[in-house]
């Protein structure tokens, strides 16, 4: 193995020779009856960027979290500069000479940048808030990004607000810089400026591992690659040897064929999708939106939405692209019924449904499948119990609960949506699949002419994430109308017959399938115009 | 003239024993705990103020034994609600009860339900000076412990690590901070704060114990608390605000125009006030972000 | 190092050991105190717990003494089980006895087939009334209902003074407790020779009827949905604060019908000290019985069962009666504490251990 050579550092305190900055030993961490991690080796290197490849679920994340003290393993060891070390908290990595970048942003929003920064460091005493600046200052110029020391951390971006965490790692002089999914939420733009960053870093000697299930990142800007699969190591190697479909299947654990997987998966394909409707049959509009606006939160300021149009006819599915924070959220609340816009219209199938609540929408035939799955079911209650949520109603025999009808609605739900769990289980202690799938069974065994969805499969695993991709399009085959809502610009891709994409909750542009490219779509998402894209 | 300033001297005094368990119970929240054990720890405070006093005859004593009863009932809630992650209200409701009936009990066991004695209470400072004249406590109450809690949340890094912790526990907690030691910290402090409130109603004010000392002044300081949205100084306005109309009310008791109206209907006024004042400024409030959530790493 | 982690699922010893453990930790922590007292705390449970159930005629003392824990437990039941944290049954269940009261000193003359029934709606209605506001605030402008509903308990006990003090103070003695109510309004007792009165029936059918609306009906399942996730709740097309407002209003009336209970069946006329912190009470019933209607029931007769062995204790061994309330106090702690153990396990490490040992799996966290 033969590490890329990192520039001559004048740093003694870093790794030097061939000894790893840091090396896991045997890492093992279960949760329950799950191996999340399971006797994994690692050595990260000076100097270099090294990728945590793997699925939803392969583990990933906590075995990052566990080298931070946020996870404890239940067996292992660390070694930072070839020397054992107990990490048990956050403290002990910081010590250690590593920071981390959590996947959720480890920021306390109403603190300014510098308070946050401060945090980490701070003792009981007077705080010195013109030291802390400094520090903000340099640590920013370090990276070569401006920055506010003084600005509320909820009043930036989410581009950011990650700088922000890399500066509140950068002014531990860390050594080693842990991301977790840090493009999940990103721009294509910024993620280029990401990179950029990381370059610089690891040219000032840093080591970085980062997570992702994407290949295409791992190429870009990883020297090596460390592959997991159900909680073990498949394979380390360096990356210019490794070849993308070679690395997919390993971390899938078979081969991996068609068009959709491939595109979930991220490969660059050949040929553009191919049209996924006939579009000389003029299809019904189930939904059309005009001028839709919503008020935006005291910290936003603005308006969420600003006069958003778009249309959902029979038989499509509208993709909904945009970086979080756009107005994805307010646009899909507004569909399902849980938030009033302050202007425009709603009409489902020609019928004016603006402000309607969750009642009213469903009676039209408006299936809701929203990104927050925790709260879309009451995680304490049953299985069956959720399942007839909705329709309370129906399953009433004189004033009481028909139980027998309940359980067997339950039963034959269970077994068409293959949910492994039984009717009295509380749904909280389902897998993010399953709990996914009982939401799903809910909403589409009514067959509803529109189906709102969000997310759908964040969090999910292949398997999962398979099922729910297939389910989506049997409603499109059922010649229902699917706004799906994504912020993986793959999944949207694969599924979508047509694109339109919220920058700044405004639609600033819309897309066939055919035409839409990432870098189409990146361009959008980061505020560029239809006419600058197509042109 | 002469009874606008008797009723700010009584509004002072009325106000100090709100004043430490208001900044007690603000300190505990800014951490996301609901401290609903306030209304017991004023009580055993009170109580335990008392005993003391009355057994070695100073009412410092009696202070500290007040002190050290608060920190026990801070270790009493955090050890519920911090270590054990119970629901606070719960925890909050039981940690009253039964400091009330542990007072009630030593009460009943020590004077057999009878009569209590007098004690040596804290003297008065600046005597004969309108509004001047109060008691020490009432003087560190806002001159030094109003000041020096605004302080400390805002420029000290004890602060930060409490708002950060109410705020957002994740992220404290992987910048390094203890959630859990400052959690207890901030309950300790609350506990004492909170006891030495109660106390300064036996050993400054009254001189004595009665049944239901309290009188609900932990559940209002709980309303100020809100009224305050976790600010220090709208906090002592909220206390001198109660407190005002406490006194107030005993000024209308003995005027004559208000003879004929209830004294029990008076002494209900600022509580009523309270509830009213909460319900034109309650709306929308900003909570904490990890108000009433127990936070445990993975 | 201790510390608590989450478990994969629970194992068969540990529903007796929840059950037990609690026990055995109140015993305990309360032992200290009751020999301070000079008491002997074998001897005083036994006074507590068993004396009471050695006769007939206690253990009818016992269900009297229950009948308005029940009302209070069930009361607090209801608004915890969809998300209300009404802590005002104290008022609530005074409302009720001052409606009961005004009732029985100045509408006389009706027979008691129309008095009672009446005098019962009547509480009812003051129960809502003095829970209408708070629910009131947190339903339409969302403001905390704790406080609110804290705050007006001091408020309620200082209107029944307010009433014993001046217009209802009793005409013949000038003690500030009111004149007995016209006899129609007094609760018939169950038994020829006990006071056990029909307020213990009453509660007994409320609890039956919670019990049936909570498990059994679209309404009930609506407000446990509304309890455990109002988000979630109002996704399903539920309406969260009609019906939290209904919860609420519901607990009240309950805790008012409580306060009825206490005036026409037992005392016969308001006192200062109509309710014993029997609002506050309730919350300790409630919780004891995880919010379980059966379980309300149970606890309530457990509690009755200390305050009249505590009573008792008095007597026989000098310990004073709030011995009582620390012991309640102490087992609700007690319980909720251990309770937690029904999701999580206590882990003891040893830092040292961490270098590849082998612990046991089992340990069950949310996954990262």
């Amino acid at each position: 193995m033969t590490a890329p050579q990192p520039a001559a550092q004048p740093t003694a305190s870093y790794g030097t020779g061939h000894t790893p900055v840091v090396e896991l030993r045997g890492i093992r961490k279960a949760f329950g009856d799950l191996l999340a991690n399971d006797d994994i080796d690692l050595r990260l290197r000076r100097g270099e960027v090294h990728a945590l490849l793997g699925e939803n679920g392969a583990g990933k994340s906590t075995l990052m979290r566990g080298l931070y003290g946020l996870v404890r393993p239940d067996a292992g060891q660390v070694l930072v500069d070839g020397r054992p070390v107990s990490i048990t908290s956050p403290k002990d990595a910081i010590a250690a000479g590593i920071g981390m970048v959590t996947q959720h942003f480890a920021l306390v929003a109403p603190m300014t940048v510098t308070e946050n920064v401060m945090l980490s460091s701070v003792g009981l005493g007077p705080l010195d808030l013109a030291a802390a600046r400094r520090q903000v200052k340099d640590a920013a110029a370090r990276i070569g990004v401006a920055i506010d020391p003084d600005a509320r951390v909820e009043a930036l971006s989410i581009g950011e607000q990650q700088r922000v965490e890399i500066l509140k790692a950068l002014v531990h002089d860390c050594r080693v810089l842990l991301l977790d999914e840090p493009t999940a939420v990103l721009v294509p733009q910024d993620v280029d400026a990401l990179f950029t960053t990381l370059r610089r870093l690891t040219e000032q000697g840093l080591a970085v591992l980062f997570t992702s299930h994407k290949l295409h990142e791992v190429s870009a800007i990883c020297d090596r690659v460390t592959v997991l699969r159900r909680g073990r190591v498949v394979t380390t190697r360096d990356v210019d040897g490794a070849q993308a479909r070679e690395l997919a299947e390993l971390m899938v654990g078979r081969p991996v064929t068609g068009v959709a997987r491939d595109a979930v998966l991220g490969f660059e394909t050949d040929e553009a999708p191919a049209a996924r409707r006939d579009v000389d049959v003029p299809a019904k509009t189930v939904l059309r939106v005009r001028g839709l606006t919503v008020a935006g939160t005291a910290s936003q300021g603005r308006r969420a939405l600003f006069d958003v149009k778009l249309h959902v006819d029979a038989g499509e599915v509208l993709g909904v692209a945009g970086v979080s924070g756009n107005g994805q959220r307010e646009l899909v609340d507004v569909l399902t019924g849980m938030r009033e816009p302050v202007a425009g219209s709603v009409e489902v199938d020609g019928v004016d449904l603006t402000g309607a609540g969750p009642q009213r929408l469903m009676d039209a035939g408006v299936g809701r499948i929203p990104e927050d799955r925790h709260a879309s079911v009451v995680p304490d209650l049953s299985v069956e119990d959720n399942l007839v949520m909705e329709h309370l109603d129906e399953f009433r025999r004189g004033p009481f609960v028909d139980r027998r009808k309940v359980r067997a609605h339950a039963n034959r739900l269970i077994e068409e949506y293959a949910i492994k769990a039984g009717p009295t289980d509380t749904v909280g202690s389902l897998s993010g699949g399953n709990m996914q799938k009982v939401l799903l069974a809910r909403v589409l065994d009514r067959e509803p002419r529109l189906v709102i969805v969000a997310q759908p499969t964040r969090g999910l695993d292949v398997g999962a994430t398979e099922y729910v991709q297939r389910q989506l399009l049997r409603q499109r085959e059922r010649g229902a109308g699917v706004l799906l809502v994504s912020e993986d610009l793959d999944e949207l891709l694969a599924l979508s017959d047509r694109l339109v994409v919220l920058s700044e909750g405004r639609v600033a542009g819309e897309l066939p399938v055919q035409e839409a490219t990432p870098e189409r779509l990146g361009l959008l998402m980061a505020g560029g115009t239809i006419e600058e894209v197509t042109a | 003239m002469t009874t606008l300033i008797a009723l700010v001297g009584a509004a002072l005094v009325s106000a100090t024993p709100l004043l430490y368990a208001t900044l007690g119970e603000l300190v505990t929240e800014r951490t996301g705990i609901l401290n609903l054990g306030i209304e017991g720890t004023m009580y055993a405070g009170a109580f335990a103020g008392f005993l003391v006093a009355a057994s070695t005859g100073s009412p410092w004593l009696g202070l500290l034994g007040a002190v050290v009863v608060g920190l026990l009932s801070g270790l009493l809630m955090g050890l519920l609600t911090v270590t054990f992650g119970v629901n606070q209200h719960v925890a909050g409701i039981g940690t009253t009860l039964l400091l009330i009936g542990l007072s009630e009990f030593v009460n009943r066991l020590k004077y057999g339900g009878g009569a209590v004695p007098q004690i040596a209470k804290f003297g008065l400072l600046f005597r004969d000076v309108p509004v001047a004249e109060q008691y020490l406590l009432t003087y560190i109450g806002f001159l030094v412990l109003a000041p020096v809690m605004w302080w400390v949340l805002r420029g000290s890094g004890f602060g930060l690590r409490v708002r950060a912790v109410g705020e957002n526990p994740e992220a404290a907690d992987a910048a390094g901070i203890s959630v859990t030691r400052t959690r207890y910290a901030a309950l300790l402090v609350g506990g004492a704060l909170t006891a030495i409130g109660g106390a300064v109603l036996t050993l400054a004010i009254l001189g004595s114990f009665t049944l239901n000392i309290t009188a609900g002044r932990g559940w209002v300081s709980i309303a100020l608390v809100i009224f305050a949205r976790w600010r220090v100084w709208p906090a002592v306005f909220g206390a001198l605000l109660f407190a005002g109309v406490d006194a107030l009310q005993l000024q209308l008791a003995i005027s004559s125009t208000f003879e004929s109206v209830p004294r029990e209907l008076l002494i209900a006024l600022p509580y009523l006030v309270v509830v009213a004042t909460l319900a034109i400024s309650g709306r929308g409030v900003r909570y904490p972000g990890a108000y009433l959530r127990p936070y445990r790493r993975a | 190092m201790i510390r608590f982690a989450l478990r994969g699922r629970q194992p068969r010893w540990l529903l007796p050991v929840l059950a037990v453990l609690p026990i055995v930790l109140t015993y305990l922590l309360t032992a200290g105190p009751i020999r301070a007292a000079g008491a002997n705390p074998a001897a005083a449970y036994e006074r507590y717990v068993l004396q009471p159930l050695s006769s007939v005629d206690s253990v009818f003392e016992v269900l009297l003494t229950s009948t308005p824990l029940l009302f209070t437990g069930l009361a607090v039941a209801v608004a915890f089980r969809c998300g209300y944290w009404n802590i005002g049954a104290d008022g609530q269940l005074l409302a009720g006895a001052v409606e009961a009261t005004f009732f029985g000193l100045n509408v006389r003359g009706l027979p008691a087939g129309v008095a009672i029934p009446l005098v019962i709606l009547a509480g009812a209605v003051a129960g809502v009334v003095w829970a209408l506001v708070p629910a009131l605030l947190r339903t339409r402008l969302g403001i905390d209902e704790v406080v609110t509903t804290l705050l007006l308990n001091p408020v309620a006990l200082l209107l029944v003074q307010c009433l014993l003090n001046g217009p209802w103070r009793n005409p013949e003695n000038q003690f500030p407790e009111s004149a007995p109510i016209d006899p129609a309004y007094t609760f018939p007792r169950l038994l020829a020779d006990h006071r056990l009165h029909l307020g213990f029936a009453i509660a007994l059918v409320l609890a039956i009827v919670v019990g049936v609306i909570i498990s059994r009906t679209p309404l009930g399942l609506r407000m446990r949905a509304v309890g455990r996730s109002p988000e979630a709740a109002r996704f399903a097309g539920i309406r969260v604060e009609r019906t939290m407002l209904g919860a609420a209003l519901g607990s009240g009336a309950i805790a008012g019908i409580g306060g009825v209970s206490q005036v026409a069946g037992l005392q016969g006329q308001l006192t200062g000290g109509i309710s014993d912190g029997f609002g506050y009470t309730g919350v300790v019933v409630a919780t004891l019985a995880t919010l379980s209607v059966t379980g309300v029931v149970f606890v309530s007769v457990l509690l009755a069962d200390i305050i009249v062995g505590a009573e008792s204790a008095v007597r026989v061994l000098q310990l004073p009666p709030q011995m009582g309330d620390v012991v309640t106090a102490t087992l609700m702690l007690c319980v909720v504490a251990v309770l937690v153990l029904r999701r999580y396990k206590l882990v003891v490490r040893f830092p040292a251990a961490l270098h590849r040992s082998r612990s046991r799996p089992g340990l069950g966290e949310d996954a990262a």
